[in-house]
């Protein structure tokens, strides 16, 4: 059961990263109280939502900077995020690079294939 | 039917050190990057050569993966070079070897004459130990 509802909060945020969500929103879509929704999302997932939300956001900035032509200004709005500069510094630590550096060293044509070969996910129990 | 090697992996001690020296340094590409749970599929490759991939995979314990003794005595064996590595070949070893000195590449060894070419050994930031080697015609 809580893990259908888990599941259900996870969706949500796969589908609304880009909209301002707080954690209330979120854990009320998937009927919990914050705090013990937090803990049971996190023993889940092993991220809190908050975690998530963000990991979602920068994955799919990653792939508009590689295959967009948007600004890095426009990925920013457009994955979420509402400042510039709060985006630039929380990318650059979680990816390694600054955005438009990224960009520069990510190849535009053809678009890479997304995928994690079967050897790598057996070995880590992925997905 | 053909049948190649498209990725092979390497060991590197963060993976956003080495995609950094990976790009600005050696001048590689991007090219797969995603992250499922905790697991970051990170790839690059030469622009001259983007079928083959180098899988940048972090030595970094985990319940799936590597124990902390794992990673101790790997960590050990990178320092000491005793992983073995990569062979790159250049067309111009010396324009290659300025190139990355300046930009702060560590070479254990400058080009050096060779039976079959030119031979240079450089490291990594992790440790790994790569050689550059230029063919004669």
């Amino acid at each position: 059961m809580n893990h259908e509802r888990l599941h259900i909060a996870r969706t949500f945020i796969d589908h609304h990263y880009d909209m301002p969500l707080t954690l209330e929103h979120i854990s009320r879509e998937a009927g919990f109280s914050p705090y013990h929704f937090i803990r049971l999302f996190r023993l889940a997932y092993k991220r809190t939502p908050h975690q998530y939300l963000i990991h979602q956001r920068i994955e799919k900035a990653k792939e508009l900077l590689r295959a967009s032509d948007l600004s890095v200004q426009e990925i920013c709005y457009t994955v979420g995020f509402e400042s510039l500069g709060s985006f630039s510094t929380l990318f650059h630590r979680v990816v390694g690079l600054s955005p438009s550096s990224y960009r520069k060293w990510s190849p535009k044509q053809p678009p890479p294939p997304q995928y994690i070969p079967l050897c790598y996910r057996i070995k880590r129990g992925l997905d | 039917m053909t049948r190649k090697i498209t990725h092979a992996s390497l060991y590197v001690k963060d993976q956003n050190e080495a995609l950094r020296f990976y790009t600005e340094k050696l001048g590689f590409e991007v090219r797969a990057d995603i992250t499922n749970g905790d697991f970051r599929w990170l790839t690059v490759s030469s622009k001259d050569q983007p079928d083959f991939e180098v899988v940048l995979l972090p030595l970094r314990a985990s319940d799936w993966s590597l124990s902390q003794d794992d990673v101790e005595v790997l960590t050990r064996l990178l320092e000491a070079g005793k992983l073995g590595g990569p062979v790159m070949r250049t067309d111009d070893i010396h324009k290659a070897y300025e190139e990355w000195k300046e930009k702060g590449v560590e070479f254990l060894s400058p080009p050096t004459d060779q039976p079959w070419g030119v031979d240079a050994v450089f490291k990594d930031n992790s440790g790994n130990i790569y050689s550059l080697q230029q063919r004669k015609k």
